[in-house]
């Protein structure tokens, strides 16, 4: 199976395994589930693996976590065709590509400095969100993010 | 026709029909706001809240609040830097809101006037936010083209600085609900934002581009001039160049419609002659004038008051 050939190193007991990540943004990530240096669990990542479906993509696998609401909704914004695979007692209990929210509120920090969501007011920034390719418009400036959102991340 | 808006942020907020009955209520209180005094709005506060300076919409709110019969809190630039030295703009919203019956604000930040409206207690009327929106800049402009020329099948040209204009936009985005026939004039440098353009053609307005004025002035209803900034330009010569190339003079007004109409939200620097003051084509007093009936038709709306 080709399943089976695309485990490089030993398969996990329990947890999550991000598959199809748009190739090159297996770090980025890492860096939504704040994964780094001094975390304790077996994490592994592939990146560039060949795939029939995307030409390349990246795959990370974390033991014994599960993504919170906030972490998928992120993921969606720089991988949309990401898939959840749940692993439970080694078996993929669990399968759903990720959902690109309508709305994202704290997530994002706006691209213009001038912004009121970039100032010391109580407000926390909130992001329109459109598809194919994805989109931010910040309903506070109307400012559209389209490129490195990953970059914009809070 | 209900109004289910309270606050005024953005002329994206509003259909067609909402600007026709803001337009029509202006019509309406045009002949009070040529002078006199009614009591619709007797015993309300309007609070002008300007963190940035104002002469024209803020006098004319003013204005069209004394006309109705109403009072207004003023926060004096001055005081207001001082005042705010440190206070958020969402507390003094907070606070302001509990004075007063609707404030009119003018900040620095885009999106303050939205952020405000979720703060107030009372109806935010937006009068500014750094380069976002100035809708009842727009609507007094609608205004003036309803009255002194007609907003179907408008032939208008908009000069200037299209790049970076607020006013440009937000107008552009109005006419093209009433399908109009839209002709962008600037130099390169200033010209409209692609995506703009795009959202123009696909709300249904018919929209071409040049950077001769000359070229339309004969076959356009509406002149609308806009400034153009010297800060723009790295090169003072450029700058030169480009505003003398954008400055419209009597010498330009011979073979133009008989009804063509000048506009400008003023002020003005040199992009109109004075010698064209006079002309019966310049209606740019006029249009600043139609900011006291339009403001007063939102105050009656937004405060709740039938006229
Ligand atoms: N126990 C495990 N440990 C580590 N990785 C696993 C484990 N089980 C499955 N995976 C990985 O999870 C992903 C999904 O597994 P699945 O068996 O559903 O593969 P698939 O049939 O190729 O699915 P898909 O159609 O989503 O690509 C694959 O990348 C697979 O390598
Ligand atoms: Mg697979
Ligand atoms: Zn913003």
């Amino acid at each position: 199976m080709s399943a089976e050939k695309e485990l490089r190193v030993r398969p996990i007991r329990n947890g999550t395994v991000i598959d199809r990540i748009l190739a090159g943004q297996a770090m980025n990530v890492l860096k939504i589930l704040r994964i780094k240096g001094a975390y304790s669990e077996v994490v592994t990542m592939a990146m560039n693996v060949p795939s029939k479906a995307l030409g390349q993509k990246d795959i990370v696998k974390i033991e014994n976590r599960e993504l919170e609401e906030k972490e998928l909704d992120k993921i969606s914004l720089i991988s949309p065709g990401a898939t959840i695979n749940i692993i439970r007692d080694f078996e993929v209990a669990d399968k759903y590509q990720v959902e690109l929210p309508e709305m994202v509120e704290g997530m994002v920090k706006c691209i213009n400095p001038n912004c009121i969501s970039n100032t010391k007011e109580p407000v926390t920034s909130k992001f329109e969100v459109k598809k194919d390719p994805v989109q931010l418009r910040c309903i506070y400036c109307e400012n559209i993010i389209m490129e490195n959102i990953a970059e914009h991340l809070l | 026709m209900r109004f289910k808006r309270r606050h005024i942020i953005s002329m994206k907020d509003f259909t067609r029909e909402e600007i026709d009955y803001i337009l029509d209520r202006a019509a309406k209180l045009e002949p009070l706001a040529r002078g006199g005094r009614s009591d619709l709005l007797a015993g309300k506060i309007l609070a002008l809240l300007f963190y940035e300076p104002s002469t024209r919409t803020r006098m004319s709110f003013e204005t069209a609040m004394l006309r109705l019969g109403g009072s207004v809190l003023n926060l004096g630039s001055k005081e207001a830097t001082s005042i705010v030295k440190g206070e958020t703009l969402a507390d003094m919203i907070r606070v302001v809101s509990t004075y007063s019956d609707a404030i009119v604000q003018r900040h620095p930040s885009e999106g303050s006037a939205l952020m405000a409206a979720e703060f107030s207690s009372v109806p935010i009327i937006n009068g500014g936010d750094g380069a976002g929106h100035h809708p009842t800049q727009t609507l007094l402009d609608l205004y003036t083209i309803r009255k002194e020329s007609h907003l179907d099948n408008l032939d208008i040209a908009i000069v200037g600085d299209l790049k970076y204009g607020r006013t440009v936009h937000s107008l552009t985005y109005a006419l093209s609900l009433y399908g109009a026939n839209i002709t962008l004039v600037s130099p390169p440098q200033l010209n409209m934002p692609d995506q703009i353009k795009a959202d123009l053609k696909a709300r249904g307005a018919r929209v071409s581009e040049t950077e001769n004025l000359e070229e339309v002035l004969d076959s356009i209803d509406v002149l609308y001039m806009t400034r153009i900034q010297k800060e723009r330009f790295p090169d003072p010569t450029e700058y030169k160049k480009v505003a003398g190339a954008y400055k419209i003079t009597t010498e330009h007004l011979g073979n133009v419609r008989d009804n063509m109409i000048i506009m400008h939200p003023l002020p003005r620097v040199n992009e109109i002659d004075s010698f064209v003051d006079t002309s019966s084509h310049a209606r740019y007093f006029e249009q600043s004038f139609y900011g006291v009936p339009i403001r007063m038709a939102l105050l009656t709306i937004v405060m709740g008051v039938e006229v």
